[in-house]
C-alpha cells in the first residue's frame, strides 16, 4: 500500500510517497508524476522520507520519466531516502541517472541549479 | 529450518510475500541492508511469475519455500505449474536503452541477478521449481 500526497512549495510540486511501492502500487506514483507534469510544474521534488520499500516497478516509473523531463527542462529531485531504499537504487546504478539529494533544502537547491 | 507459504497470483499479495520472507529470516542475524535486498529479490521473482506466467489470476497458486541448511545459507524455492521463464536466458537491456525507450520493465531481473548468488530451475513432481540461493558471510 502506498499513499501519495502532493503539495506545492515555492513553485515546486512536492510529491510525498508514504509506504511501499511495488508492482501493485507503482501506478499511483506514475499518475502523481504525470499530474505534476500535466499541471505545468517546472520543478518536481519527491519526498522519499516515508518510503519504506520500492521494487523495480517503482524504479521503472522514475526511469520512464527521465527523457520527458529532460526534454521539458523540468528537474525532478528525490530526497530523504532511507538507506535500505537508497540501496535498491544503487544496486542498479540508478543513483547516477536520477537526481538524488539528502534533505529537502538540498533538493530545492539542486532543482534550482538544474533549472537554470 | 524450513518455512512454506502458499499464495494466489494477485499482485496485492506481494506484501504478504515480503512479510513472510522477513519473518522467516528474523532470527538469522541478517543485516538490514541484506535483508531488504533478499526481500526485494523474492518480490521481483514472484511478481514476474504472477504477471507473465499466471496473468495475475488469483486462483493460480505459488508455493514459496525457505530452507536454511546452515547459518548464513538461504535456499528459496518458488514452485508453480505455469510456463517457465528462465531469467538466466534473458539478456537484460542496457539502462541507457531503458531510459531512451521510456520502458518501465526490465529492471527486476537485473536486481535479482545482482542480489542472489545463484538462480536455477528444475522440475519436481511435475512442477517448476525456481531455486534462488543466497549466502551471507
Amino acid at each position: 500500500m502506498v499513499h501519495i500526497k502532493r503539495l506545492q512549495e515555492d513553485g515546486s510540486d512536492i510529491i510525498s510517497v508514504v509506504g511501499d511501492i511495488d508492482a501493485s502500487s507503482s501506478i499511483e506514483l506514475d499518475l502523481a508524476i504525470a499530474k505534476s507534469v500535466g499541471e505545468g510544474f517546472k520543478k518536481i521534488l519527491v519526498d522519499c522520507s516515508a518510503l519504506e520499500y520500492i521494487s523495480s516497478a517503482g524504479l521503472g516509473v522514475f526511469m520512464s520519466y527521465i527523457e520527458e523531463l529532460k526534454d521539458k527542462n523540468i528537474p525532478m529531485v528525490l530526497f530523504g531516502m532511507k538507506e535500505k531504499v537508497a540501496n535498491t537504487f544503487s544496486i542498479l546504478g540508478l543513483a547516477e541517472l536520477l537526481h538524488i539529494a539528502s534533505t529537502k533544502p538540498e533538493a530545492k537547491k539542486l532543482a534550482d541549479e538544474l533549472s537554470v | 529450518m524450513n518455512y512454506q507459504y502458499n499464495i494466489g497470483c494477485s499482485l496485492s499479495n506481494l506484501k504478504g510475500i515480503r512479510e513472510f520472507v522477513r519473518t522467516s529470516l528474523k532470527d538469522q542475524q541478517v543485516p538490514e541492508i541484506e535483508m531488504s535486498a533478499i526481500v526485494l529479490a523474492l518480490d521481483e521473482m514472484c511478481s514476474n511469475l504472477m504477471i507473465h506466467a499466471h496473468h495475475c489470476n488469483p486462483e493460480h497458486m505459488l508455493e514459496l519455500h525457505i530452507e536454511i541448511p546452515a547459518k548464513g545459507k538461504f535456499i528459496f524455492e518458488i514452485v508453480d505449474d505455469g510456463s517457465i521463464f528462465d531469467i538466466n536466458e534473458f539478456h537484460e537491456p542496457e539502462l541507457d536503452n531503458l531510459v531512451h525507450q521510456k520502458r518501465k520493465g526490465g529492471l527486476g531481473i537485473r536486481l535479482v541477478k545482482a542480489i542472489m548468488d545463484s538462480v536455477e530451475y528444475l522440475r519436481r513432481d511435475e512442477k517448476n521449481v525456481c531455486r534462488l540461493i543466497k549466502v551471507i558471510k
